[in-house]
C-alpha cells in the first residue's frame, strides 16, 4: 500500500453545493445495529469519504442519506433542511451505485438524460444537457450503445454522468469503482476528484479502500461497527491516529511487542510516544509504520526475508532477533538480499498501540 | 477451445506437455479423436432420426397423398372446408383466451413473489408446485373440473343449493370449448410462472434505487424501466402458453367425448375413424396444418427474442 | 424546500419513526408490500386449491345419495381390490417401466451426448438445442399421426410390449431433460476443469468419469424425476396408440368407478409435487453452492 499523500487538494473552486449534517442517527436492522449514533457534518462543496470494513455502516449511512433506508431515529439534514419525510425521489441528489445501475434498454444518451426527463426538462434542452455532461466524461462518442456494450469503467462513468446532469445538491458515491481493474480504478477516481472540484459539488463517497480514500478526499470518517471512530483530513488520520484501530486500517503497520511505561512506548530500548487514548501500563502491541524505521550501520538485529522494489521506494521484510517480522521502506538505493544480516533502528516517531493479544 | 483441436503452439496446458514429452504427438490422435467423438454421436442421432424426424416426416407427409399411395392435394385443400376453417377458429380461440387469462394471472402471481428470497420455502414450493400443475393437464385435470364445476361438482352444488345460482341455466357448458377455458387456465398459469419469474426476477434493485435518485415516482419506474425491461419476456412467454394450449390434447380428450371441436379432438377422430369427410389421411393434413401455426407462433417467439437481444446480453 | 419543514430534533425522531417502522426497508422498486403479496397469492392461491379439494371431497361422496363415507378409500385396501383393480394396477405397473426405460435413454443417449458436445464439438452446440427444442413445436398429437406407422414396423421387430413405447416418451421429455443437464452443464468450468486434469496427466475418460460427472449429479437427477413425471402424466402417445398406461387407465376405470379414478389421479399428483419439491431443492442448493 503506498502512503504518498502529494496529491493536491485544494478546493478552490466555487463552493455551490449544500450542506449535509447527520446528527445522532440510528438505523438497525433485526437485531443489528448498522448505524450506532452516527454524527456528520459536510461542508458545501466537500468531498467526505466513508471508509471502513465491510459492515461497517458506511453504506448505510449513505443509503440513509439518499433516503433508500428509513432511520429509526436522529436527523438528516441537506442544506439545513430535515429530510426525514422526502423521499428518495424529491431529495435532489446525484447517486452512482458499484454496479450495474445503467438501464439496460436505453442507450448511453437515453440513460443520461433520464433525470432531466423525470423533471420534465424540454427534450432539445435535455439532449443539451446531456451530451453536455456525457462530454464531461469523455464519452460523447459512445452515446448510442447499450451498457453491455461499454466497459465496466466507461459503465460508471455513463452512470457518473446520469447522476451529474441533474446539478444536484449532493452526489453519493456507494463504493463506485471496487468493482473495476486496479488501472481503471485509480484513473476513474481522479477523474472524479477533477469533476467534484470542477463542479464544487458536496459529495459522499463509500470505499473499503484505504488508499482510495486517502487519494481522493478532502476529509475522511473511518466507521467501525456503526459509529465514526475518527474523522480528519488524511494527513491527520495517519499521522495521528485516534485509536489503533484507525492506525492500523489507515496504511500499513508493523506490530511488534512493546512494553508501556509510565504511558511511553518503550520499545528496543527506544522510547515512543504514545499516539491516541492511554492505556494501562504493561505489555502491549506497538503499531509502526515501515517509514518510522530505517536500515542502519547498528541496532536490533535482523535477516532479510525479501525486497521488493516499488518505484520510488523499496520496501524490505526483515526477520528481527526476538522473530517479530517487519516491513521496513527505504530509499531504493540500498539493495538488501534475502540472507543478508541487517540492523534496524526507529525514527523515534509516535506510534499507536494494542492491547498485547490483539487479533486482527 | 476444444481439446480436439489440434493445439497451436501459444495455447493452454496440453501442448506444454507436448513441448515436455516430445514422443507424444497430439495431432494425430486428436483428429482420429474428432473422428471418434462425431463417431459417438451416431446412436443419438439415430434414435432422434427413427422417433422424432421420421414420423414428423411421415405425418406431414401422408396428408399428400391418398390412401391407395397416389399424391394428392385434396386432404390439403380439405383443411379449407368451414368445418375445418371453424375447427381451426375454436382452437385459435381457446388457446388465445386462456393464454391471455394465463398471462395476466401468472404475471401477477410473479409480481406477488418479487422479493422473497431465491432458494426460500415460499419460492421453492411455488416453483413446485407451478412445475407439477404446469404438467396436471390431461385426464387428471379433467377429474378435477368435473368434481369442481361439474353437473354434481362441488361449487356447483355450492352455488345452486347456498346461493340459487345455477351456472348451467343455459345447458352444460363444461363439456363444451367454452368449458375447456378454465381447465386450460388452470395449467397456464402455473405455466407463466416457470417461464415468466426468471425474467421478472431479474429486475435488478440498482434499476430501481437509480430511478428513485433521479428523480422517478414509482409510477415513473414501472413505466420507463420495469415494464419496457420485461415486456418482451411477457410477449414471449404469451405466445409460448398459446403454443401451449393449442397443442394440447389430454384434457380435452378426457373431457369431450363427442365430436371434434378443435383441431387435436379433429385429429383423433381422424386416427380413430380413418375417415372425416369422407377423406382418407385427414390427420396428416390435419398434423400439417398444426405444424404449420406452430412453426409461426416459434418463429414469432424468436423473432421476439433477437429484436430484444440488441439491448440484452 | 422551505424552512418550516425543518422539524425540531424531538418531533424529527417522532415523526420518521412513525412513518417508517423500525426493520422496514423504504419501498423503492418493483416489490409489492407485504400486504399486496399476501392478498394475491393467497386468493390465487385459494382458487387454484379449490379443484384439489373438490377432488378430495368427491372421493368421500357415497354415491349420488349427497352423504359420506370412507368405503371408497378403505375398498382400496380390501382383501378383492386386487382382483378388482387388476387393470388398473397392471396400468401403474407399466407407466413405471415406461418411466424407467425413459429415464435410461435420458441417461445413455442424451447425457453422453451432450457431454460429448460440450466437451469435443462445442460447434454443435446449437444444432443439439435446436434439435432436443422441436418436440415442443411438433407436440405429440402431431408427433402420433406419423409414431402410428413407425411403430407398426416397431412392433414386427421388438414386438409389441409396452416398454416399447419410452421411445416415443424418451422425444415428448426432450425438452425437458435438456434444458435441466445442460444448466448444469454451464454452471460448471467444464473447460477449466478438464484442462486442469489433462496438465496433471489425466486423460479424457478420466476427466470424464472423476470430474465432470460427479459434478453432473444434480442436472441428471433433476433431468430423470422431471422425465418421471411426464411419463406418468402421458396420455395423448398411448391413448391414440390403444397403449395402456397410467392415464389411459384411469379415463377407463373412471367410466365405471370414478372414486378410485380420482383417488389414483390425487396419489399421482402427489407423488409429482414431491418429485417436483426435490428437484425445487436441488436447483436451489446448487445455486447456494455457486454462490459460498
Amino acid at each position: 500500500m503506498t502512503t504518498t499523500l502529494t496529491e493536491s487538494r485544494t478546493t478552490t473552486a466555487p463552493t455551490t453545493g449544500a450542506t449535509v449534517h447527520l446528527s445522532a442517527v440510528v438505523k438497525a436492522f433485526a437485531g443489528h445495529t448498522a448505524l450506532n449514533s452516527i454524527d456528520l457534518e459536510v461542508a458545501p462543496g466537500e468531498l467526505v469519504a466513508l471508509l471502513g470494513p465491510s459492515g461497517c455502516g458506511k453504506t448505510t449511512a449513505l443509503r440513509s442519506i439518499s433516503g433508500l433506508e428509513s432511520i429509526d431515529s436522529g436527523r438528516i439534514l441537506i442544506d439545513g433542511e430535515d429530510v426525514a419525510e422526502t423521499p428518495t425521489n424529491k431529495r435532489d441528489i446525484g447517486m452512482v451505485f458499484q454496479a450495474y445501475s445503467l438501464f439496460p434498454h436505453m442507450t448511453v444518451l437515453e440513460n443520461v438524460e433520464f433525470g432531466l426527463k423525470m423533471r420534465k426538462v424540454a427534450a432539445t434542452r435535455r439532449r443539451e444537457r446531456a451530451l453536455e455532461t456525457l462530454d464531461m466524461v469523455g464519452l460523447t462518442k459512445h452515446r448510442d450503445r447499450f451498457a453491455h456494450q461499454l466497459s465496466g469503467g466507461q459503465q460508471q462513468r455513463v452512470a457518473l454522468a446520469r447522476a451529474l446532469v441533474t446539478r444536484p445538491r449532493v452526489l453519493l458515491l456507494d463504493e463506485p469503482l471496487s468493482a473495476l481493474d486496479a488501472k481503471v480504478r485509480v484513473q476513474l477516481r481522479e477523474e472524479i476528484r477533477r469533476i467534484q472540484t470542477e463542479l464544487g459539488i458536496t459529495t459522499v463517497f463509500v470505499t473499503h479502500d484505504q488508499e482510495e480514500a486517502l487519494a481522493v478526499a478532502d476529509r475522511v470518517a473511518v466507521m467501525r461497527d456503526g459509529r465514526i471512530e475518527q474523522i480528519g483530513t488524511p494527513e491527520e488520520l495517519y499521522a495521528t491516529p485516534a485509536n489503533a484501530f484507525v492506525a492500523d486500517f489507515v496504511g500499513l503497520s508493523n506490530r511488534m511487542p512493546a512494553e508501556l511505561i509510565d504511558g511511553t512506548v518503550t520499545l528496543h530500548g527506544c522510547s515512543l510516544n504514545l499516539l491516541g487514548a492511554s492505556m494501562p501500563d504493561g505489555p502491549v502491541l506497538a503499531l509502526v509504520r515501515p517509514e518510522d524505521m530505517f536500515l542502519a550501520a547498528d541496532g536490533i538485529a535482523g535477516t532479510v526475508i525479501s525486497s521488493s522494489f516499488l518505484g520510488s521506494l523499496r520496501r524490505t521484510r526483515v526477520r528481527l532477533f526476538d522473530g517479530t517480522v517487519v516491513a521496513i521502506q527505504h530509499e531504493v538505493e540500498r539493495h538488501p538480499l534475502p540472507g543478508e544480516a541487517v540492523s534496524v533502528r526507529l525514527k523515534g516517531a509516535p506510534v499507536s498501540a494494542l492491547p498485547p493479544k490483539h487479533k486482527k | 477451445m476444444s481439446l480436439a483441436t489440434a493445439p497451436a503452439p501459444e495455447q493452454d496446458g496440453v501442448e506444454h506437455s507436448a513441448r515436455h514429452h516430445p514422443r507424444v504427438a497430439l495431432v494425430k490422435p486428436s483428429n482420429r479423436r474428432r473422428r471418434l467423438a462425431y463417431a459417438g454421436l451416431t446412436p443419438f442421432a439415430a434414435y432422434v432420426l427413427i422417433f422424432l424426424a421420421l414420423p414428423t416426416i411421415l405425418a406431414v407427409v401422408t396428408g399428400f397423398f391418398s390412401d391407395d399411395g397416389t399424391l394428392t392435394f385434396d386432404n390439403v385443400t380439405g383443411l379449407f372446408t368451414p368445418t375445418i376453417i371453424a375447427t381451426f377458429g375454436s382452437s385459435f380461440w381457446l388457446s388465445g383466451v386462456s393464454a391471455v387469462i394465463g398471462a395476466v394471472v401468472g404475471a401477477l402471481i410473479c409480481y406477488a413473489m418479487l422479493g422473497t428470497r431465491v432458494g426460500g420455502v415460499l419460492r421453492t414450493i411455488i416453483e413446485s408446485a407451478a412445475s407439477v400443475l404446469a404438467q396436471f393437464g390431461g385426464v387428471m385435470l379433467a377429474f378435477a373440473f368435473i368434481a369442481t364445476i361439474g353437473v354434481q361438482g362441488l361449487v356447483t352444488v355450492i352455488l345452486r343449493d347456498t346461493f340459487g345460482v345455477d351456472i348451467f341455466a343455459d345447458g352444460v357448458w363444461l363439456y363444451q370449448v367454452p368449458g375447456l377455458v378454465l381447465p386450460y387456465v388452470y395449467f397456464q398459469v402455473p405455466l407463466m410462472v416457470i417461464t415468466f419469474l426468471p425474467a421478472l426476477t431479474a429486475l435488478r434493485p440498482q434499476w430501481a434505487e437509480a430511478s428513485a435518485t433521479l428523480g422517478g415516482t414509482r409510477f415513473a419506474y414501472w413505466r420507463h424501466i420495469a415494464a419496457p425491461v420485461v415486456a418482451p419476456a411477457f410477449l414471449g412467454s404469451l405466445l409460448l402458453l398459446f403454443a401451449n394450449a393449442f397443442s394440447s390434447f389430454a384434457t380435452a380428450a378426457a373431457l369431450i367425448s363427442q365430436g371434434s371441436q378443435i383441431v387435436p379432438l379433429q385429429i383423433r377422430a381422424a386416427l380413430v375413424s380413418e375417415t372425416v369427410l369422407g377423406r382418407e389421411n385427414m390427420a396428416g393434413a390435419l398434423a400439417l396444418g398444426m405444424i404449420v401455426v406452430m412453426v409461426v407462433v416459434m418463429w414469432a417467439y424468436s423473432v421476439l427474442q433477437s429484436r430484444t437481444s440488441r439491448w440484452q446480453r | 424546500m422551505s424552512a418550516s419543514r425543518t422539524a425540531p430534533v424531538q418531533r424529527g425522531e417522532t415523526a420518521s419513526t412513525r412513518a417508517k417502522p423500525a426493520n422496514q426497508a423504504v419501498r423503492i422498486g418493483a416489490e409489492p408490500s407485504a400486504l399486496t403479496r399476501r392478498l394475491i397469492l393467497g386468493i390465487i392461491g385459494a382458487i387454484f386449491l379449490i379443484p384439489v379439494i373438490a377432488m378430495i371431497e368427491f372421493t368421500f361422496r357415497n354415491g349420488l345419495a349427497g352423504d359420506y363415507t370412507v368405503s371408497h378409500w378403505t375398498g382400496l385396501f380390501s382383501e378383492d381390490s386386487a382382483r378388482t383393480y387388476r387393470g388398473l394396477y397392471q396400468a401403474i405397473g407399466n407407466s413405471l417401466v415406461l418411466a424407467a426405460v425413459t429415464v435410461g435413454i435420458v441417461l445413455l443417449l442424451l447425457l453422453p451426448t451432450m457431454v460429448l458436445v460440450h466437451m469435443q464439438l462445442p460447434r454443435l452446440k446449437r444444432t443439439l438445442e435446436f434439435i432436443c427444442i422441436i418436440p415442443i413445436t411438433v407436440p405429440a398429437i402431431v408427433l402420433v399421426v406419423g409414431l402410428a406407422p413407425v411403430y407398426s414396423v416397431v412392433v414386427k421387430v421388438l414386438g409389441g410390449s409396452t416398454w416399447t413405447l419410452a421411445f416415443a416418451y424418451g422425444i415428448t421429455v426432450l425438452p425437458y431433460a435438456y434444458r435441466a443437464i445442460q444448466s448444469n452443464l454451464d454452471a460448471i468450468p467444464v473447460k477449466t476443469l478438464s484442462e486442469a486434469a489433462s496438465t496433471l496427466g489425466a486423460g479424457w475418460m478420466t476427466v470424464l468419469w472423476t470430474i465432470l460427472l460427479p459434478n453432473l449429479r444434480r442436472g441428471v437427477l433433476a433431468a430423470s424425476f422431471i422425465s418421471i413425471a411426464v411419463v406418468l402424466g402421458e396420455f395423448t402417445i398411448a391413448s391414440l396408440l390403444n397403449r395402456r398406461n397410467l392415464q389411459t387407465a384411469l379415463l377407463q376405470v373412471s367410466q365405471s368407478d370414478p372414486w378410485v379414478a380420482v383417488i389414483f389421479a390425487l396419489f399421482a399428483l402427489a407423488l409429482a409435487f414431491v418429485l417436483l419439491l426435490i428437484i425445487g431443492r436441488l436447483g436451489s442448493a446448487t445455486l447456494s453452492r455457486r454462490k459460498s
